[in-house]
């Protein structure tokens, strides 16, 4: 019996705080091992599913160092960019979603409408920014190859043509937002548009995200001041073509 | 325009100069109001590279694409053009609020600022928010919550008769969003702050209250009231 509650005191301590994905596998192991012993069997699948309800999202690891994309962003920016601006997406996130299931279990429809703001701001947050960092790479840049190629040379014209659109698109947005290429499923072809503040580029338009551009002024102010034409000048340079090309791959089937 | 005056008043070149009055009377542009400190006045709560950035390239670039966009938009007026005004609006809000937003701002700030308002705009603080405190609370609040660019306001609504604090998004003015006149706002655009402040806006927020001109606010709030 005390190995038992030592082992499920470490699985909840585990799960019950924002985790990575391994301490969760390390956890759901461990309760699978629990779960197999006869005895307890009732109170842990209860303990399973209380925990698993409370599953929250975290910040994923940078693939690359703070100044691996340098000079083109300063390791200053995508260390404030990661672990405080995204960090604080995700914690607020967590914040939301708890209300919000909270006021679903009540059925409260006014407290839910409130909350929406914070859900879209800081889910639409955490979403972009994940996109993001998977999207920039320090042995990026050039152009991309193969179907996503062919692709931006039916749909733009020409690679120069995207880059132009893409690059205007992004300086012109008023305020923060992004800038974004996406493929339209029912028109079958790419689209290059903008969203505002944090607003999810598929949850707002239904266009599903291959490239964002993050063009708040904490983006790349630090570095760039006012000119956000050189950011983006600057930014083609650490394009990640491989990632943006597997999203393509995976979404256009 | 004096000199026009005095020209004009001579008989012989009256009509030539009528025209070019109204010639120059139409071309007349949206200027940068001079800042009325030094770029470093306003230390150690708003850095003198953020001024000089914030007023000599932000404040400019909103008031010369404004002049811009004025003057395609006078085109498309004179054609009757719907479309090309309707497609010009974007620009006009955005450039046109910028520079009615910080030719507000920089009155609002002053290197011998901060503390409280004395006198009839404190009393319609105390009567409208409980206290200068609640007031400030609220205040700091709308402006730390914008989720994005925009601006933290106090201003006076004339058909309420009372004092207000509410937020606008990106260069949205106050008066034309709202119909509220615009009394004090704070900048919480990440340029206002950043550099100095970086992602950590409560703490731009808790300084900027040191530089508050509540003689202007003041001044402000006496003209609307009236």
């Amino acid at each position: 019996r005390r190995r038992l509650i030592r082992d499920l005191g470490a699985a909840s301590g585990l799960l019950l705080r924002p985790r990575p994905a391994t301490a969760t596998a390390t956890a759901m192991a461990l309760l699978c091992r629990l779960a197999s012993r006869g005895r307890s069997r009732t109170k842990l699948i209860a303990a399973l599913g209380c925990l698993a309800s409370r599953q929250k999202h975290t910040l994923p690891d940078l693939p690359y160092d703070y100044g691996a994309l340098e000079p083109h962003i300063n390791a200053e920016i995508m260390q404030l960019h990661h672990s405080k601006h995204h960090a604080t997406y995700v914690n607020n996130l967590n914040v939301a979603e708890e209300k919000y299931k909270e006021a679903l279990a009540k059925g409260d429809v006014t407290a839910q409408v409130s909350l929406q703001p914070a859900l879209k701001f800081n889910g639409g947050g955490h979403i972009n920014h994940t996109i993001f960092w998977t999207n920039l790479s320090a042995n990026g840049g050039g152009e991309p190859q193969g179907e996503l190629m062919e692709a931006i040379k039916r749909d733009f014209g020409s690679f120069g043509k995207f880059k132009e659109k893409l690059t205007a698109v992004s300086v012109g947005v008023q305020g923060s937002g992004w800038g974004w290429l996406g493929f339209s499923q029912d028109q079958g072809r790419l689209q290059v548009t903008a969203c505002y503040n944090q607003d999810p580029l598929q949850g707002t338009t239904g266009l599903i995200p291959l490239l964002g551009i993050d063009v708040w002024e904490h983006a790349y102010y630090l570095q760039y001041k006012n000119v956000r034409p050189d950011y983006l000048k600057a930014v083609w340079n650490v394009i990640n073509w491989e990632n943006v090309s597997a999203r393509y791959t995976a979404c256009k089937k």
